[in-house]
């Protein structure tokens, strides 16, 4: 049994980015004023036609209420700041659905803005008290999420044996990507010969398995279906979307390190919409790490467990394979927008307008977020 | 430059009172006999709050490692490339213990790995459980 009562009641009409680069010179605050009003003005709005705003941060960014102040938003009904990670790329979007679907707005704005390479980098390890779970990490040297996604993938491989040639598949093809995306921080091509010849960060990841930091913001705006139809691009629905996890939340006792929170999320997510892997037409999964990526089209059912490393070299995940995957270079190449550049993609494939990288034809989206222990996944479609 | 040392709190001081003793000890639940690693106030698996440490063999096997040749901070950055490996303890499936393997070449670990632990004095008188090959055949 599963319901999903709020299948197709709103929409994507607006999505916006500002300049992905390493040093904005600018606040976060002027990023995410810019990046909204990006998304308004593509959603053919203005500020005085939004009454809602989600955003989400790791203290590293701007509040709703003190947003919309700037973007001159004449009164706030609803509004959601959220504290955590990549998990809530797509539960922030989840959250506007919900937030309009129950009619406690009519129109929101999601953001994500963050100055991460020249202000606060996520690869950082922050200062610490050596309490809590510190204690059992900190005296091992083993501190930021680049570790933890290395030791998780060890076990793929030790499992599965999947390959460093696997893993740099899904760099290079996203690079590849990059290279059609005008957005992207990096669109100079890798090979797999500089692929497998660039530095380890933390074996078994080279520097190409980890996303890149970057300075920008970028933005959606999520009304109602009966609104989208009046506006000026092809709605994209919201048709449903799961989040969630298992077992205990820890990075070192997590049960199964071979397979992450989509191993529950992913089936509800089917359940709920009615769809399997099968069904959809692009795919933007959330990148923080090669691996993360690679276990996650495992967990959601695009091939069985254990064969992603296969599936990946296969070309399956290229533009003209069976299942084109984080087709603007994701946070590997794109850069790390925290996940909320997945969907701004996702809706961009299924209006037509990717240009060079359009995946032709394309109906149905999936978009992840997080990895590991936790996260989300939701789909798009238009009709 | 030293690593950095536990601060214990409550709930953990009984097992870091025994590592500076150089015992390996794990929290575990009276009721069901589960063990529980980091130490919890409640048992996840009865809710029993009857909890004690108890020792162990402090033997186990690697169930993953990574190899770390990026750290920022100077006392890791001096010692790198330096393994971290979560450690299954043979007491319990699913028991792990985060720890180093120092004494292996780092090309030389490998994921089932048998390992014993020993103790390392991070500052004199603080020790952390530190894992080694085993020496039992
Ligand atoms: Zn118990």
């Amino acid at each position: 049994m599963s319901r999903n009562p709020i299948e197709d009641k709103t929409a994507v009409v607006g999505i916006g980015w500002t300049e992905i680069t390493r040093r904005s010179g600018v606040s976060v605050l002027s990023l995410a004023a810019e990046a909204c009003l990006a998304a308004i003005g593509d959603a053919g709005l203005t500020p005085k036609d939004v009454d809602g705003l989600v955003e989400y941060q790791a203290n590293d960014s701007v509040g709703a209420l003190e947003l919309a102040d700037v973007l001159g938003v004449p009164a706030v009904n609803w509004y959601t700041d959220i504290r955590g990670g990549g998990d809530h790329a797509v539960s922030s979007v989840a959250l506007a659905a919900m937030a309009v679907s129950s009619g406690a707005c009519d129109t929101c704005v999601v953001y994500r803005a963050l100055n991460g390479r020249s202000g606060h980098r996520f690869g950082a390890a922050k200062p610490s008290t050596m309490g809590g779970r510190d204690q059992w990490v900190l005296p091992y040297g083993y501190m930021v999420p680049p570790q933890w996604f290395a030791m998780w993938a060890r076990t793929h491989m030790a499992r599965y044996g999947t390959t460093h040639e696997q893993l740099g598949a899904i760099a290079v093809n996203q690079r590849r990507n990059a290279t059609m995306n005008p957005r992207a921080v990096f669109q100079k091509p890798i090979s797999m010969e500089d692929y497998l010849s660039s530095r380890w960060i933390n074996e078994p990841f080279h520097i190409y398995d980890c996303t890149v930091e970057v300075d920008a913001a970028c933005a959606v705006v999520v009304t109602s279906a009966e609104r989208a139809q009046a506006l000026r691009h092809k709605p994209v629905y919201i048709k449903g979307f799961a989040m969630g996890s298992f077992g205990r939340p820890s990075w070192e006792q997590w049960a199964d390190m071979t397979e992450m929170y989509s191993k529950h999320v992913g089936e509800m997510l089917w359940r709920r919409t009615g769809l399997t892997a099968k069904d959809i037409d692009v795919a933007e999964v959330y990148d923080c790490f090669t691996y993360s990526m690679m276990c996650q089209l495992e967990d959601y059912g695009f091939c069985a467990k254990g064969e992603g490393g296969p599936f990946v070299a296969s070309g399956a995940i290229a533009l003209e394979g069976e299942i084109p995957v984080n087709t603007h270079g994701g946070l590997l190449s794109e850069g790390y927008i925290h996940g909320l550049n997945h969907s701004c993609e996702a809706v961009s494939q299924l209006r037509g307008d990717a240009g060079q990288r359009q995946v032709r034809g394309a109906q149905t989206a999936l978009v992840t977020s997080g990895a590991g222990i936790l996260g989300g996944g939701i789909v798009y479609h238009t009709k | 430059m030293p690593k950095p040392v536990p601060a214990p709190s409550e709930l953990t001081k009984p097992f870091w009172d025994a590592v500076d003793s150089r015992r390996l000890v794990i929290q575990r639940c009276q009721g069901c006999r589960r063990y529980h690693h980091p130490p919890v106030e409640l048992c996840a698996k009865c809710l029993s709050s009857d909890l004690a440490f108890e020792p162990v063999s402090g033997r186990g096997s690697i169930y993953s490692f990574t190899i770390t040749h990026d750290a920022r901070q100077p006392a890791f950055a001096e010692i790198q490339p330096y393994t971290v490996a979560v450690v299954e303890l043979e007491e319990q499936p699913g028991l792990y213990m985060l720890s180093n393997i120092p004494g292996v070449p780092t090309g030389d670990v490998k994921s089932g790995m048998p390992v014993e632990v020993t103790f390392e004095e991070v500052v004199p008188g603080r020790f952390i459980p530190q894992f080694q090959p085993s020496r039992r055949r």
